[in-house]
C-alpha cells in the first residue's frame, strides 16, 4: 500500500512537472497575418509595423521570447505617445493581455495538434497519481474515525520546505494566471478541445483556471469522503460544494455561452460577486431578454433575500461550507491546512477590522457604481467610478482572494479569504452573529481543555476557549464546516439551528446542587 | 490583600486561581516545576501523536496571566514550613505565604517489578514524561504496555501511530473491566485488538531485563513468556503526589486528607485535585479521584471558600467520558462493572461492534440508575437532568431522541435501543415520542 503511495506521488509530481514545464516549451510562428488578426485596430495602427519587423514569421520555441519583445515594443510606443501627449492613441490594456491573443493563434506545435496527448501526459498523470496517493488510505487509515497523526511532524502540513514550496508554487501559478496569461498559453491550449466541446468557445485562462478547479477539488474531495466517512456531516457537505462548484460554477455558465446567453454562476452572491451591479454586467443581462432579466432579478433576489433568511435559520455555513466555490476549494485542497490559521486574540482582532473594511469597500464600490449607472456622471464624490472598480477588482478581486487566499494556504491555513477577507463572509456573519438560529452547542461539562478543537478551527476560532467553560460558540466568522465537532475526543461540540432565545448559553457554574450542568 | 500562593498549574490550581481573581484582589502565586505556562495534561498524547504542537494544548495565551496579575512561578517546592507559613524551593528560595492550595497532581505507580527504574521504562503523566517517551521511543520496534485503563489504551494508540508494534499486559479477565460492565469490556477488546494491539489479558508483569546498558530488554510475564521490547509503559495507575510532605504535620492517608470544604488538618492550607483525599467522600464516589473535571470543580469550590464565601465540595452526578482509539465514551450516573440484586439493565450493541447503550434501573422502581454509551454521543444536560429528577426506564426511552448529541445526518439508534427494551418488557412495550427537539 505505501509502495503504490509512493509510487502515485512519484507519478502526480510528473504530471505536475510536464504541466509547469509546459510554460517554457511549444512552437509558435507569428505570421504577418496572425499578427494582424490578433491586435486591436489600434495597436495595429500604433505598434504593428514594428511587430511585424521583430516577430514576423520568425519560430519561437517558446512563449517567453514573444512576450517580453512584444512589451518591449508595446511599452516603449507608448511612453512615447504619452511624451507626446497623444492620449487618445495610448494603449490602456496590460502588455500581458495583449499579446495573449497573439501567442495562443501562432501555436503551432505539438500543443496544437496533440492536446489530448499532452492532456493525458499533465491532467491525467496528475489526477492518476494522486488518486493512487489518496485511495490507500481506505486501508492504511484503518476504522473510521479521526486520524490526524504527524500532521505536526509533515513538512508539508507544518509549514517545513515542502509548504514553503508549495506556497512559492501556488503564488507564481496566481500572478501569472492574473497578470501573464500569455504565459498559460499551451495549457490553455490543452484544454481547448474540452472548452470547444462545452460551450463551442476557445479556451480563456478562466477556463483553464475553472478546469482545474473543479479537478483538484474533485480528486481532493475523494481524500476528504475517506478521511471523513464516520462522519454523514462531512461526506454530505463535501458532496454538495463539489457539485455547486462544477455544475453552477462551471458547466451551466459554460453551457449558457453556448447558447448565446450571459455568463452566469447562480449560486455567486454579491457582494463576492463584486460586478454583478457593474454596468457592463447589468446592460449585458438585460440585453439578453427575458432569461437576461430573470437572471438580474435572481442575482438581486439571491443576495438580499435568500441568503440572509437561510442565514437566519442555518447560520452562514450552508453558503460558506456547502455552496460557495472559494469555501469548496478551502474545504477540500485547503483542508490538510486548516491547523495553520492563526487562534491568537491579535488575529482576531485583525480579522474584524479587515473583513468589515473589505465589505464597506465592496458596499461603496457598488454605491458608485449604481451613482454612475442611474446619474450618467462618471465621477462619484470626486473620484472616478472606474477607478474605483479598477482598484478594487485589482486589490481584493485578485491579489487578496486569488494570490493571498490560495496562495497562502500552506503558510497561513486555508480560510485566509473568508476570514480576512470576503465581503459576503462579514455580510452574513453580522447575521451569524447577531440574528440567526444556529450555533455550536457546547456538552455540558465534558470539555477537557486538550485543543483539538480550536487547532482544527480553519477560522481561528479559540473553540476551547467556550468549550471550557461550558458556553456555546456563536462567532460572526464560523463557517460551520462541523470538524471541531468531529474532531473532539469527548463529544463536546455540536452544530445546532434552534430557537434564538438563550443561543449563547451559560457558562457552567456553582449553585447550592453542585454543578450546574445547563447551557440553554 | 491576601498573598495566596498554589502549588501546581494543572486544572485544579489554575481554576482556583482564576476564580480567586474573579471576585478578588488578592496576590496569586502559581508555581509549578513542570512548566512554565498552564497546559492540558490530557493532550499530551496528540502532541506524540502530531495531532498538536506543545502551544496548542495550552487553553490561554501566555499574555493572559500577566493580563489577569497571576503571578507564575517555576521552581520545585522541597519542604514546607507550615508554622512560619514559608515554602522552601529546590535551589535555596523561599517565599511566604497567608494562604496555601496545594494541587500537586499524581505520579505515576510503580509496584516494586525488578528492573523498573530502567532506561525506557516509565509512566506516562507530565511533560517531562512525554519528553522521555519522545526520547526513548526514536526508531524501536516493540513496546510493552502494562495495565489496562485509559492510560494504557492511549499510550497504545500512540505507539501505533508511530507504526511501533505494542504487547498491552491487562490483569483482568478482559480490559477494564473492573469499571466497566462485561459487554462494553468485551467490545472495547475487540476494537483494541482490530488496531493490531497484541492485547493479552490475564497476564501481569514479573521483571524487567537489562539489555546490559541499562535500557530495556524484553520484559517476562508471570506466566514466563519472555517478550522482546525496547520500551515499557507502566499504565497502572497513579498515586497522590504527596511526598515532599512526609516530615511536615499535614495529615495524610493515600492524600491530602480534606474535609467538605477542601480544608486540611491546618489552617490556612487547602488541598483539591488528584492529590486531595475526601474525609468523608461524597455519596458514591471515591475518596481520590482523578478526574479533570473533579479537580475543577474543587478549584472553584476552594476559591469561594478563601474570597469568604464559604462553599462545601459537591460534584453533583457522576459523570465522564473517554475515547478508546476510535470509540468515544461517555458515561453518566452509576453504571457498575457487575449488576446488584435491585438493578436491571438493558444493552444494545450495533452490528458493526462501534456503538452500544447501556442503561441500568432499578428494578422495582424502574428509575434510571446511569447510562454508557459507545460510539453516541449524549447530551450531559439531559442526562443530568432525567438522573437528578429520577426519570424512569419507559420515560428515558420514549424521550431519547432528546437526548441524543450525534452531529446532523448521522445515523440514529433510538428504536433498536427501544426495542430491546421491549424484547425484554413485552407487557409494557413503549414507543418513541415524536416530540420536535427544539
Amino acid at each position: 500500500m505505501k509502495i503504490i503511495k509512493n509510487i502515485g506521488l512519484l507519478i502526480f509530481m510528473l504530471g505536475l512537472f510536464i504541466f509547469t514545464l509546459s510554460t517554457f516549451l511549444g512552437e509558435f510562428t507569428p505570421t504577418k497575418d496572425i499578427i494582424k488578426q490578433s491586435l486591436s485596430e489600434q495597436q495595429y495602427e500604433n505598434i504593428g509595423i514594428q511587430v511585424e519587423g521583430a516577430l514576423g514569421n520568425k519560430t519561437y520555441l517558446s512563449p517567453i521570447p514573444i512576450s517580453s519583445t512584444f512589451a518591449k515594443i508595446y511599452n516603449s510606443a507608448n511612453n512615447e505617445l504619452k511624451a507626446k501627449q497623444q492620449w487618445d492613441k495610448v494603449m490602456w490594456d496590460s502588455p500581458q493581455v495583449a499579446v495573449f491573443q497573439l501567442i495562443k493563434s501562432s501555436s503551432t506545435g505539438i500543443y496544437m495538434h496533440y492536446e489530448w496527448l499532452i492532456f493525458l501526459l499533465t491532467f491525467g498523470l496528475s489526477i492518476l497519481g494522486s488518486l493512487m496517493y489518496i485511495l490507500p488510505d481506505v486501508i492504511l487509515l484503518g476504522s473510521p474515525g479521526i486520524k490526524n497523526n504527524k500532521i505536526f511532524q509533515s513538512s508539508a502540513t507544518n509549514r517545513g520546505w515542502i509548504g514553503w514550496v508549495s506556497f512559492v508554487y501556488l503564488v507564481l501559478f496566481y500572478i501569472i494566471l492574473y497578470f501573464f496569461p500569455a504565459l498559460l498559453t499551451n495549457q490553455i491550449l490543452i484544454v481547448n478541445p474540452i472548452s470547444m466541446a462545452i460551450s463551442g468557445n476557445a479556451s480563456s485562462q478562466w477556463f483553464l483556471y475553472g478546469f482545474i478547479y473543479c479537478t483538484i477539488m474533485s480528486v481532493m474531495a475523494v481524500r476528504m469522503f475517506i478521511k471523513y466517512r464516520h462522519s454523514n456531516y462531512q461526506l454530505l457537505r463535501t458532496g454538495t460544494v463539489l457539485f455547486f462548484q462544477i455544475a453552477f460554477a462551471f458547466l451551466i455558465p459554460e453551457i449558457l455561452m453556448r447558447f448565446n446567453l450571459p455568463y452566469m454562476d447562480f449560486k455567486n452572491a454579491w457582494p463576492l460577486d463584486y460586478d454583478f451591479f457593474f454596468e457592463w454586467n447589468i446592460n449585458g443581462l438585460i440585453a439578453s431578454g427575458n432569461i437576461g432579466l430573470f437572471m438580474f432579478v435572481w442575482g438581486v433576489i439571491f443576495s438580499l433575500l435568500i441568503i440572509p433568511t437561510f442565514t437566519y435559520f442555518y447560520g452562514k455555513r450552508w453558503y460558506c461550507s456547502w455552496v460557495c466555490g472559494c469555501g469548496g476549494l478551502a474545504e477540500t485542497l485547503g483542508d490538510p491546512y486548516r491547523q495553520l490559521s492563526d487562534k491568537s486574540e491579535k488575529a482576531w482582532k485583525i480579522e474584524r477590522y479587515l473583513i468589515h473594511s473589505v465589505l464597506v469597500l465592496a458596499i461603496i464600490m457598488t454605491g458608485a457604481t449604481l451613482y454612475t449607472y442611474f446619474t450618467g456622471s462618471s465621477q462619484f464624490i470626486g473620484i472616478s467610478t472606474y477607478d474605483i472598480q479598477k482598484s478594487y477588482g485589482f486589490l481584493i478581486g485578485a491579489v487578496f482572494s486569488g494570490i493571498i487566499g490560495t496562495g497562502f494556504y500552506p503558510i497561513l491555513g486555508n480560510r485566509v479569504w473568508c476570514r480576512f477577507g470576503c465581503p459576503l463572509a462579514a455580510y452574513m456573519g453580522l447575521i451569524q452573529r447577531f440574528k440567526s438560529r444556529f450555533r455550536i452547542t457546547t456538552n455540558g461539562g465534558q470539555c477537557i481543555s486538550c485543543g483539538n478543537c480550536s487547532t482544527y478551527c480553519e477560522m481561528g476560532i479559540d473553540v476551547r476557549w467556550y468549550a471550557q467553560r461550558g458556553q456555546n460558540i456563536v462567532r460572526s466568522s464560523c463557517v460551520g464546516c462541523g470538524v471541531c465537532s468531529s474532531v473532539c475526543p469527548r463529544g463536546v461540540l455540536n452544530l445546532e439551528n434552534k430557537e434564538e432565545n438563550g443561543r449563547f448559553g451559560k457558562p457552567t457554574d456553582l449553585d447550592d446542587n453542585g454543578l450546574i450542568i445547563s447551557n440553554t | 490583600m491576601k498573598h495566596i500562593a498554589i502549588i501546581g498549574n494543572g486544572i485544579s490550581g489554575i481554576t482556583a486561581a482564576r476564580n480567586i481573581r474573579k471576585s478578588s484582589n488578592h496576590k496569586i502565586t502559581i508555581i509549578s516545576a513542570e512548566t512554565e505556562y498552564f497546559f492540558s495534561r490530557t493532550a499530551l498524547m496528540y502532541i506524540y501523536m502530531g495531532h498538536l504542537k506543545f502551544e496548542h494544548t495550552k487553553p490561554y495565551e501566555d499574555h493572559f496571566w500577566k493580563k489577569n496579575k497571576l503571578e507564575l512561578k517555576k521552581g520545585l517546592v522541597k519542604d514546607i514550613d507550615f508554622t512560619k507559613n514559608r515554602l522552601y524551593f529546590d535551589g535555596g528560595n523561599v517565599l511566604d505565604y497567608d494562604e496555601l492550595i496545594l494541587a500537586t497532581g499524581s505520579k505515576p505507580n510503580k509496584f516494586g517489578w525488578p528492573g523498573q527504574d530502567l532506561t525506557g521504562v516509565q509512566g506516562f503523566y507530565s511533560y517531562q514524561d512525554l519528553e522521555k517517551v519522545e526520547a526513548y521511543s526514536k526508531n524501536i520496534r516493540h513496546a510493552v504496555i502494562v495495565g489496562g485503563g485509559l492510560i494504557g489504551v492511549e499510550m497504545a494508540e500512540m505507539f501505533i501511530s508511530r507504526n511501533i508494534s505494542v504487547t498491552l499486559l491487562v490483569r483482568e479477565k478482559s480490559f477494564w473491566n473492573i469499571v466497566l460492565p462485561e459487554q462494553e469490556s468485551a467490545l472495547i477488546n475487540k476494537h483494541i485488538r482490530s488496531h493490531h494491539v497484541d492485547l493479552r489479558l490475564e497476564t501481569e508483569l514479573k521483571e524487567i531485563t537489562d539489555d546490559g546498558n541499562g535500557r530495556v530488554k524484553s520484559i517476562t510475564t508471570t506466566t514466563g513468556e519472555e517478550i522482546l521490547c525496547n520500551f515499557v509503559g507502566l499504565t497502572v495507575g497513579v498515586h497522590p503526589n504527596i511526598s515532599f510532605l512526609k516530615s511536615t504535620p499535614i495529615e495524610m492517608n493515600k492524600g491530602i486528607l480534606v474535609n467538605e470544604y477542601l480544608e486540611t488538618n491546618l489552617p490556612n492550607v487547602y488541598a483539591i485535585g488528584d492529590c486531595a483525599e475526601h474525609r468523608l467522600p461524597p455519596k458514591g464516589r471515591k475518596a481520590i479521584e482523578q478526574v479533570w473535571y473533579t479537580g475543577k470543580i474543587m478549584g472553584e469550590v476552594v476559591a469561594q471558600t478563601i474570597c469568604n464565601n464559604k462553599t462545601s465540595y459537591r460534584p453533583g452526578i457522576w459523570f465522564n467520558s473517554a475515547k478508546f482509539f476510535d470509540i468515544e465514551y461517555q458515561t453518566y450516573g452509576f453504571v457498575n462493572a457487575t449488576r446488584s440484586e435491585d438493578e436491571d439493565e438493558i444493552y444494545w450493541e450495533h452490528q458493526g461492534g462501534m456503538k452500544c447503550v447501556h442503561i441500568i434501573f432499578s428494578k422495582t422502581q424502574h428509575t434510571i440508575m446511569g447510562i454508557n454509551t459507545f460510539g453516541i454521543r449524549m447530551r450531559h444536560e439531559v442526562f443530568d437532568k432525567w438522573l437528578r429528577e429520577t426519570k424512569t426506564i419507559e420515560f428515558v426511552l420514549r424521550n431519547l431522541k432528546e437526548a441524543n448529541f450525534d452531529p446532523e445526518f448521522f445515523t440514529r439508534h433510538e428504536e433498536e435501543i427501544i426495542n430491546v427494551f421491549n424484547a425484554k418488557f413485552p407487557d409494557n412495550g413503549i414507543v418513541a415520542t415524536m416530540k420536535k427537539i427544539n
